[in-house]
């Protein structure tokens, strides 16, 4: 089915960044808002506004029932849920289903699987996929016997979902009942569901993912990044290709991604995570991703692919339009994301009204915002307010043009990361190559950033 | 109007050829500033509103630090102005949604003449996904709840109010 009207269920740089490509494909687009968000810039950008429901997430971009009232009353064909908020929403995938509109995603089928953290694995596994040793635990004497044969240090996971929520590190046997009972609490809370699973524990990982694009039958990469500069499980800084990464263990696990995705028959866009373990040589299937990523715009600088068009194309339940070899991987690219958070302050939330709102522009540099001037930054919602991406023709270019991009960003009148992004972008490890993901907390940790995140006044310098 | 980053670049394209230093562009819906810096180009864009009404008063804007909006309304005995006397307030230390409890349906941790030490969790504000835990910062009893469980406050505004103990 041709879309021909696109409901926007999302807000921020990501509903901004949908309506664009969709004017250049000439499809409307509806903006689905939140009262808070009726005069934000993706407002000003959709050719129409509905009003979603009132600013608090839980009654408008969170409920299913407001996104497809809000499609149907407006006349839209399909539903972009964006990243976040009911992206991965099985009852949003369904809920379309049945009232004819497209919901660009995988099927509910999937989204179901695939945010099932333990299904995921052992389908993974089943698929010839390598996952970490472990596997779920519903006693204490079977966490006991399973964490003796792993051996420690292990992690305790949610079954349920990420975000380090439900997650604890066991370092001895005797830590292992409170950080069972804890992972398990706090997994029901967040998840609704209690289940959790043990891991084997990397001490130095890199995370690295693999995007993906598949129509049901064939699957096609579009090569991998990094996502290692990550705080609290947010990353922070993503690279496409992933560096330093072994050829032949790059090869196995892009290999790997597409086996899985073939397996499952999957249709749409999504990642595979991995984890690299650098010491043994090794990557680890950890989870997919079943929606466009905010990270996404550093594999379209380096495939030239604008891939909401081609999740768009799938959607519509066409074949891939792409064949392996047709994709071409050049260069590379690096994002940063910039959020409203003090890291002075221990990265608190910093909502308040922008000022002045200037970013670089130029050769090989792409800003993703919905932020100007007068712009209010919501309680509400996520903090991230602008991801900085710049290309070059290797990654010391990229880096390079991405600290000259940093310098002359200036977000006036809320804290921002901004200088935690330039401290981080300036510093030698991360320019020498890949880090772990560790490495930001330790950066943090040592003072090593110019952590103050106040916006510097009119006429101030701004660091070389 | 609305310029693509694509159309952006293309204006940028002929300026580093040109001798120009700086482009001011006004449509009446976007405002375009480009302008050369020691390191390259910086772009300034500010998209207004054509025909789309300003409709009334939002209720529950939260707005920033420094606009307090339409919760702020004079006599209000959330805003700081003049303290009961002999009461001490628990302000908000940041803007976001203020939480009595630590979860639906769970207890609050205190009610109206609870006894509190300074370090006593007496709320939550929810700011941008994440849980701020509200400490009373003095030792006493709760006189009044100012802030209703769920609704907004603006950062400054009295969430309760306590009488401390006379020391």
């Amino acid at each position: 089915m041709r879309i021909r009207c696109l409901l926007i269920a999302n807000r921020g740089e990501i509903a901004a960044r949908l309506a664009r490509t969709c004017r250049r494909l000439g499809i409307e687009t509806v903006l689905a808002a939140s009262e808070a968000d009726l005069d934000s810039v993706p407002a000003l950008l959709a050719d129409r506004v509905v009003r979603l429901g009132p600013s608090a997430p839980q009654a408008s971009y969170l409920s299913v029932a407001a996104v497809v009232a809000a499609a149907t009353a407006t006349g839209a064909d399909a539903v972009h849920p964006g990243y976040g908020f009911l992206a991965e929403s099985p009852a949003l995938a369904s809920a379309c289903a049945q009232r004819g509109l497209v919901f660009v995603g995988p099927s509910a089928a999937h989204l179901r699987l695939l945010s099932d953290k333990v299904k995921a694995r052992s389908e993974a596994a089943k698929a010839g996929l390598p996952v970490l040793p472990g596997g779920e635990v519903e006693t204490l004497a079977g966490a006991e016997s399973l964490s003796d044969e792993i051996g420690l240090p292990v992690l305790v996971k949610a079954a349920g979902g990420g975000g380090g929520r439900g997650m604890r590190l066991v370092r001895e046997q005797g830590e292992l009942a409170g950080a069972l009972e804890l992972a398990s609490t706090e997994a029901r809370e967040a998840f609704d569901d209690p289940r959790v699973y043990l891991e084997r524990y990397v001490k130095r990982a890199r995370h690295v993912e693999v995007q993906l694009l598949g129509d049901g039958a064939d699957v096609v990469h579009a090569g991998d990044r990094d996502c290692s500069v990550q705080r609290r499980y947010q990353k922070l800084i993503e690279e496409a290709p992933a560096p330093d990464l072994p050829e032949e263990l790059g090869d196995d696990m892009r290999g790997a991604a597409v086996r899985f995705a073939r397996h499952l028959r999957y249709s749409s866009l999504g990642t595979v995570e991995f984890l690299v373990d650098p010491d043994r040589g090794e990557y680890y299937f950890l989870e997919v991703n079943p929606r466009i990523q905010v990270e996404h715009p550093v594999t379209e600088m380096v495939s030239g692919l604008d891939l909401v068009a081609e999740q768009l194309s799938l959607a519509e339940g066409n074949p891939l339009r792409l064949r392996q070899e047709e994709i071409e991987l050049c260069g590379h690219a690096v994002e940063c994301r910039v959020n409203a958070e003090d890291p002075a302050r221990g990265f608190e939330p910093a909502p308040g009204v922008v000022g002045r709102a200037v970013f670089p522009a130029g050769e090989g540099i792409r800003v993703e915002t919905a932020l100007q001037a007068g712009t209010a930054v919501h309680p509400w919602y996520d903090s991230l307010v602008a991801k900085l991406v710049t290309a070059g023709a290797d990654r010391s270019e990229a880096i390079r043009r991405l600290r000259g991009a940093l310098d002359r960003c200036r977000i006036e009148g809320i804290a921002t990361t901004l200088g935690l992004c330039r401290s981080l972008v300036a510093s030698d490890e991360l320019s020498a190559g890949a880090v772990d993901t560790g490495w930001l907390a330790r950066f943090v940790a040592a003072g090593s950033g110019q952590l103050d995140g106040r916006p510097c006044g009119a006429g101030e310098a701004i660091r070389g | 109007m609305n310029l693509s980053p694509e159309d952006v670049d293309e204006i940028l394209k002929i300026l580093d050829g040109s001798g120009y230093d700086e482009l001011h562009l006004d449509t009446g819906r976007l405002a375009l500033t480009l302008r050369r810096e020691a390191g390259g180009w910086t772009s300034q864009q500010l998209l207004t509103n054509r025909e789309r009404v300003a409709d009334g008063p939002r209720p529950d804007n939260a707005g920033g630090s420094d606009a307090p909006r339409e919760h702020a309304v004079a006599g209000d005995s959330r805003r700081a102005g003049a303290p009961p006397e002999g009461l001490l307030a628990v302000l908000a230390p940041l803007p976001g949604v203020f939480y009595r409890a630590p979860k639906p349906g769970a207890p609050p941790f205190v009610d109206v003449g609870g006894r509190v030490e300074a370090d006593t969790v007496v709320g939550l504000i929810e700011t941008m996904k994440l849980m701020n835990a509200i400490p009373a910062g003095s030792k006493g009893s709760v006189e009044e709840i100012a802030t209703r469980n769920g609704d907004v406050a603006a950062k400054g505004d009295v969430l309760m109010w306590l009488r401390p103990d006379v020391s």
